[in-house]
């Protein structure tokens, strides 16, 4: 009987000699797991995006170094940081509050550039004599951006809410009729002598800048981070209390986590998909405002439709769709694509944010499982 | 402006569509929802036209980016199937990390100089049928050939054969599958494979036969995002895809060619004197994408039909209720 046995001992000894087991986690993880996750998902996304741009015939160190430096290296820089991450807060949040409802608004793209639209049409129309005060220019400039912002929202939502149509791509295709739209007006409108461009805004509809300051604060010279931060900020934190603090938050809450809960507990779930989507537009929108009124003081294509709306997703989805996290993330987003303009190949830091959602995305499953590792024992 | 000719060029181009159309479809009918088309066909048709440029072979180009989308689509398959990750997200990850990479990768491609294109070819007979053969026989690349070969395949595939059954039975009820021995999990990551492929030859189909080179993200401009639309216009239904792809092809032709002549229809042309009108035209197919979505979500509603029951729903052993 022996001899029949088969002989596997030495093949068996050759073997991985370790398990790896997947146990769903029934406790909740410690406090700063999810920080740690993420952090180290982002570290092996740089890793893996080092070994591309090394690929690509680049150098991967000085790519990074670069980064750190031409985004934080001085108070200068800092700034400019900081009016990046402007328009990426707000798009984030944005996309934060549709997230949190499991409505995938993608087309914060679309209504950021409605939202600079509408701003710009208050200006260009213009809607006010001129030199009228900046205390109801700016303050209409935000209420028409939001507005528009808020109609393109509007439409997926209302889409999905009565025609069950998919708000993905619905909200996608938003964004190239929006850039379309930008485009008819630039050239065929409001071109400033046959260039793709608005005339520059008078200084009334400019949001304020630090380097208004100047002249009494010497230190803020220079620097041209604008009031649209503070919008950020303010609508962050509005936010934060919405979501986390309020019934309506709650209820968009338990749609997102169990739709079908939240119908038997008498929810609407339709109202809430138009009025999220809405909400989200909205900010989106601010967002578009607060970059023509802050930053590029005139309606233009490039600057205003260069993919904040799509950063803003990896943003919310990397601050766990905590809106006062996101304020955080938005700076490091901010810092990476201010550095990236001057980085070879051009398509770096899009490139290391498709990364590090992929790692975070992967990663978030160390949330739900343990990972256990067991050896196996020499002779079973 | 001939009718006959924007067809014709439509049925090239609507070809890009039909082919990643169909591949989500089968990844669809499977249970995974790849959103990363977009990123996978600019892979394609970046790793492609590089390939080709570098060796002046354009089938060896052909192959490297069906091979480059279907590793990218990879990444999708083991995060959505192994980590049991959202397949939005995930999907969209793959969308950016596809358009970076290609970035990166394609820099300075636009600039490459001229490359050997997929031949085009007549099909003797066919081509003297009238209008039919002029639209879709005549003076075509080889890949669209491929195409029209590839619809009814990929319909009796899917309908009538034992791999075609156990696909669908993965896709709507994978536990039943799982304990009649199909193995869920190897199904998923091929027909995710698959996807992959055929998005990375609707890639290269553009930047090597229908509208050749590299331009960045204009290379695709959306039309990854359009065929994940078409997937729910088709009803996951290869027919209904081949229908909707031509037809947005044809639109696409449509309107880069009204633009050009003085009269329509006896008429002044309202575009050509009016350049700028051009802008609405351009989005036309994306509000007609949207759509074509109320069409497909009013059809599914009417007839109870729809997606794969278990559309992007992971699939975990011994849980119950899935």
């Amino acid at each position: 009987m022996s001899e029949s046995a088969p002989v596997s001992v030495p093949k068996r000894s050759r073997r991985f000699p370790y398990r790896f087991h997947l146990e769903p986690r029934l406790k909740e993880p410690p406090a700063w797991y999810p920080a740690a996750v993420s952090v180290g998902a982002i570290l092996v996304a740089l890793v893996i995006g080092g070994l591309v741009i090394a690929f690509a015939g680049g150098n991967p160190f000085a790519s990074y170094a670069h980064i750190a430096k031409a985004s934080f290296g001085s108070i200068g820089v800092l700034s400019d940081t900081l009016v990046k991450a402007t328009p990426i807060l707000l798009t984030s949040l944005a996309c934060s509050i549709a997230f949190r409802m499991k409505l995938w608004n993608i087309g914060a793209e679309g209504q950021f550039i409605m939202g600079a639209f509408g701003a710009s049409a208050v200006v260009l129309i213009p809607l006010f004599p001129p030199e009228t005060s900046a205390w109801i220019v700016i303050p209409t400039m935000m209420l028409v951006g939001m507005l528009f912002g808020a109609l393109w929202g509007m439409i997926p939502g209302l889409l999905k809410a009565k025609l069950k149509v998919n708000e993905i791509i619905s909200s996608l295709m938003m964004n190239y009729i929006a850039v379309s739209w930008i485009n008819y007006w630039i050239f065929a409108v409001w071109t400033e002598g046959g260039f793709q461009m608005s005339k520059v805004f008078p200084d009334y509809a400019w949001l304020p800048r630090l380097l208004d300051y100047a002249e009494q604060i010497p230190f803020l010279r220079g620097l041209t981070t604008h009031a649209g931060l503070l919008l950020g900020i303010v609508a962050a934190v509005i936010l934060w209390l919405v979501i986390y603090r309020s019934r309506w938050g709650y209820e968009i809450r338990l749609i997102g986590d169990n739709a079908q809960a939240a119908e038997y507990a008498g929810i609407n779930i339709t109202r809430n998909t138009v009025l999220v989507l809405v909400v989200s537009g909205a900010l989106a929108g601010l967002g578009g405002m607060s970059e023509v009124a802050g930053t590029v003081h005139r309606l233009q294509t490039s600057p205003i439709a260069a993919g904040y709306g799509f950063t803003g997703i990896i943003v919310a989805w990397l601050a766990k769709l905590n809106p006062l996290v996101a304020i955080l993330v938005s700076i490091l987003f901010g810092a990476l694509l201010l550095a990236g303009r001057e980085i070879q190949p051009s398509g770096i830091p899009k490139m290391i944010q498709g990364i590090i959602l992929v790692c975070l995305i992967g990663s978030d499953f160390l949330m739900r499982y343990r990972l256990r590792i067991e050896r196996i024992a020499e002779e079973a | 402006m001939d009718i006959l000719v924007i067809l014709q060029a439509g049925v090239g181009t609507g070809t890009v569509l039909l082919f990643a159309t169909l591949g989500e479809i089968l990844a669809e009918r499977s249970g995974v929802m790849n959103l990363g088309v977009e990123g996978m066909m600019l892979i394609g048709a970046m790793s492609g036209y590089s390939v080709a440029i570098k060796t002046g072979n354009p089938w060896l180009g052909v192959i490297v980016a069906m091979i480059a989308a279907g590793l990218l689509s990879q990444i999708h398959a083991f995060i959505a199937i192994t980590l049991h990750a959202d397949q939005v997200v995930s999907g969209l990850a793959l969308t950016f990390l596809g358009i970076g990479i290609s970035l990166v990768l394609g820099d300075g491609l636009s600039k490459a100089g001229t490359v050997a294109l997929l031949p085009s070819a007549s099909i003797p007979l066919l081509e003297k049928i009238p209008i039919l053969g002029k639209v879709f026989f005549s003076n075509q690349s080889i890949l669209v050939y491929i195409g029209y070969l590839f619809i009814p395949i990929a319909w009796y595939f899917i309908n009538y054969t034992r791999p075609g059954m156990h696909l669908r039975a993965v896709g709507e009820y994978p536990a039943a599958a799982d304990a009649l021995g199909i193995n869920v999990f190897r199904m998923r990551y091929l027909y995710v494979f698959v996807g992959g492929v055929l998005a990375g030859l609707a890639g290269v189909t553009i930047s090597l036969a229908i509208a050749p080179g590299w331009f960045s993200e204009m290379t695709t401009s959306g039309q990854g995002w359009i065929a994940v639309g078409l997937v729910i216009f088709a009803q996951w239904d290869p027919l209904r895809a081949a229908v909707g792809s031509y037809t947005f092809g044809a639109l696409r032709r449509l309107i880069l060619d009204i633009q050009g002549p003085t009269m329509l229809f006896g008429f002044d042309n309202p575009f050509y004197y009016n350049p700028y009108w051009g802008f609405f035209l351009q989005m036309l197919p994306y509000a007609f994408t949207i759509v074509v979505l109320v069409i497909g979500s009013r059809d599914a509603m009417r007839k109870r039909l729809g997606a794969p029951a278990a559309l992007g729903i992971p699939y975990i052993r011994g849980e119950r209720g899935k």
